[in-house]
């Protein structure tokens, strides 16, 4: 910069660098970095990216669970589908707050999912076509995040890793109860067994994918690594994931639908089958069943209550002044 | 016992609870998902809890045929728009308050009358402090919430014909209800609909199974998987 003196931009330099060490001395002795506290521009720039694709996870994921809200087969499974989706109403609510604390607001965030520039799960492409998937939802969707976002409640930036404990909370009611739905239905009629095996043939490859792509190709992994956002890597969560659900299949009297999967005595892990990474690549880009549907009927409740955010700002506003004018008389 | 009034009671319960849990990924702020998501499920509690003293709740809500369902006209209409929602919440949940308030010292209702009285203030506040919002607000939704009241305004009367088995004084409900509700509408800005509360046709006739149209398609909806599997659990 020109008009900045050598003088000058020696010492910008010095307290740049005074803030990156002690930035990366937090880091390193995992002490949390809050929302005052110094961060590194791509710091700040990855966790927004990260906190607003998982608020639009939440929110877009309420979608294909309130497709059965109204035909719940009973009042018990409609009670518990009624709660959880509003969970994920709040963890939306957790989550864009945290984004706020980055100085990003939600109206914002929201711009963007709707005009496609960010993104969520694409996991939520993917269409809920009968009760059963209710079930596969909550056992392997709400499971694959779990072993997601357990090692983010240990993530460097506190307002998100603080949002991460009690959303897994949460979570880990929704994977037990859509297991014990599954469970009924697998020991139940025919007809339920049935449809409970085609829901987990069909949520099986795309929870895998929600892992995100192998580790050679995920192109951020590394520096959140290095920020302590990200512990693990995407292949060794996958794996985790595998091992942790093919006991639990087996209980059900379930099967997984992967020929390959088998236990490796020497690795001590299941072996299992190659991901159709071209549908991955594919859903995400835009293609898959839902991506279409998903957005516009979020982007349809955004736009028909524009005129109820408007009238409450209005009603908000009259009343300030009305505030002042009382104070004032 | 006389089922009736608890099937009454519980069938609002019910079907107010379904018309709510409609707007799931369909309200227009992310607090409201919340907001009427914890309405819809404090109703269902209730429902359940009245249902299963009239009989088996799942058999109760899932193989009744439509004629036999006894809830007001009132919680079944379609949602239409947040502010027919909101309309439709505070006509109810002011009759729901004052009606809970009244059976506290029931002997077959006090207990839930009691408990669920606390549920139902909050969402008659919620209602409440809606209507402010939209009819002192902006004139579209000044508008809207007007168009609301008006439209559901002749389905208030009914709600005061008497329930056989609830022993109150249904004149005294319905003073308090109307003196609370003009109170609401007048501060929001709005005007008391004007047209009558019932029609002749159909005086008080939810309670005694007849219903509007769009009824029996939330019925199809509803009951459809569960009586897909006749005799499956869930
Ligand atoms: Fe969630
Ligand atoms: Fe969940």
């Amino acid at each position: 910069m020109a008009t900045v003196t050598d003088a000058g931009q020696a010492a910008v330099d010095a307290a740049q660098a005074a803030h990156t060490a002690a930035f990366d001395a937090a880091v390193a002795a995992d002490e949390r970095i809050e929302p005052r506290d110094w961060m590194p521009d791509a710091y700040r720039a990855t966790l927004v990216r990260q906190i607003a694709q998982h608020a639009h996870s939440e929110i877009i994921g309420m979608q294909p669970e309130a497709n059965w809200i109204t035909r719940a087969p009973s009042l018990r499974r409609k009670a518990i589908l009624m709660a959880k989706v509003q969970d994920e109403a709040g963890h939306g609510l957790y989550l864009y707050s945290a984004a706020e604390t980055l100085g990003t607001s939600r109206e914002e965030l929201l711009d963007k999912l709707h005009a496609g520039r960010q993104k969520y799960s694409s996991i939520f492409n993917y269409p809920t076509l009968t009760w059963a998937d209710v079930g596969a939802i909550g056992w392997l969707v709400d499971g694959a995040a779990i072993t997601n976002q357990v090692p983010l409640c240990r993530c460097s930036y506190g307002p998100y890793a603080r949002a991460m404990v009690r959303i897994c909370k949460e979570e880990s009611f929704h994977q037990r109860q859509g297991y014990e739905l599954l469970l009924t239905l697998s020991r139940g009629t025919e007809a339920q067994h049935a449809m409970a095996q085609d829901a987990v043939d069909r949520w099986w490859w795309p929870s895998l994918m929600m892992f995100g792509p192998p580790d050679d190709e995920s192109s951020h992994s590394a520096q959140s690594m290095a920020w302590k956002i990200k512990r693990h890597s995407n292949d060794e969560l996958r794996q985790r994931f595998v091992d942790i659900c093919v006991p639990q299949a087996e209980a059900l009297g379930l099967t997984l639908p992967d020929p390959d999967l088998k236990w490796n005595e020497e690795r001590g892990q299941h072996d299992f089958g190659a991901i159709d990474w071209t549908e991955f690549w594919d859903v995400l880009k835009g293609n898959g069943p839902c991506n279409e549907q998903r957005i516009s009927q979020r982007r349809k409740a955004h736009d028909e209550g524009a005129w109820v955010r408007e009238a409450a700002a209005a009603h908000a506003a009259k009343k300030t002044a009305r505030n002042e004018q009382e104070a004032t008389a | 016992m006389d089922t009736g009034a608890a099937l009454a009671l519980g069938d609002d319960a019910l079907v107010l609870s379904h018309r709510l849990a409609e707007w799931a990924g369909h309200a227009p702020v992310l607090e409201e998902e919340v907001a009427l998501a914890n309405i819809a499920l404090d109703l269902l509690g209730q429902a359940r809890i009245l249902l299963s003293m009239a009989g088996d709740e799942d058999e109760l809500a899932y193989l009744r045929e439509e004629r036999a369902f006894r809830n007001l006209q009132l919680v079944e209409q379609p949602n239409g728009d947040f502010a027919h929602t909101i309309a439709r919440q505070l006509l109810f949940s002011t009759y729901q308050r004052f009606l809970y308030e009244a059976l506290a010292g029931d002997p077959v209702f006090g207990p839930l009358a009691v408990k669920a009285v606390k549920e139902v203030a909050y969402h008659q506040d919620h209602a409440e402090q809606w209507t402010l919002r939209l009819g002192d607000g902006t004139e579209e939704s000044q508008g809207r919430m007007q168009r609301g009241l008006d439209a559901l305004w002749r389905f208030t009367g009914e709600m005061f014909r008497p329930v056989e088995g609830l022993a109150l004084n249904w004149q005294k409900l319905e003073e308090r209800w109307l003196a609370s509700v003009t109170a609401v509408i007048e501060r929001a800005t709005l005007r008391v609909p004007g047209g009558p509360r019932t029609g002749a046709w159909a005086a008080g006739a939810g309670r005694e199974g007849l219903h509007t149209e769009s009824f029996g398609r939330m019925l199809a909806e509803m009951q459809h998987l569960h009586r897909s599997h006749p005799g499956a659990s869930w």
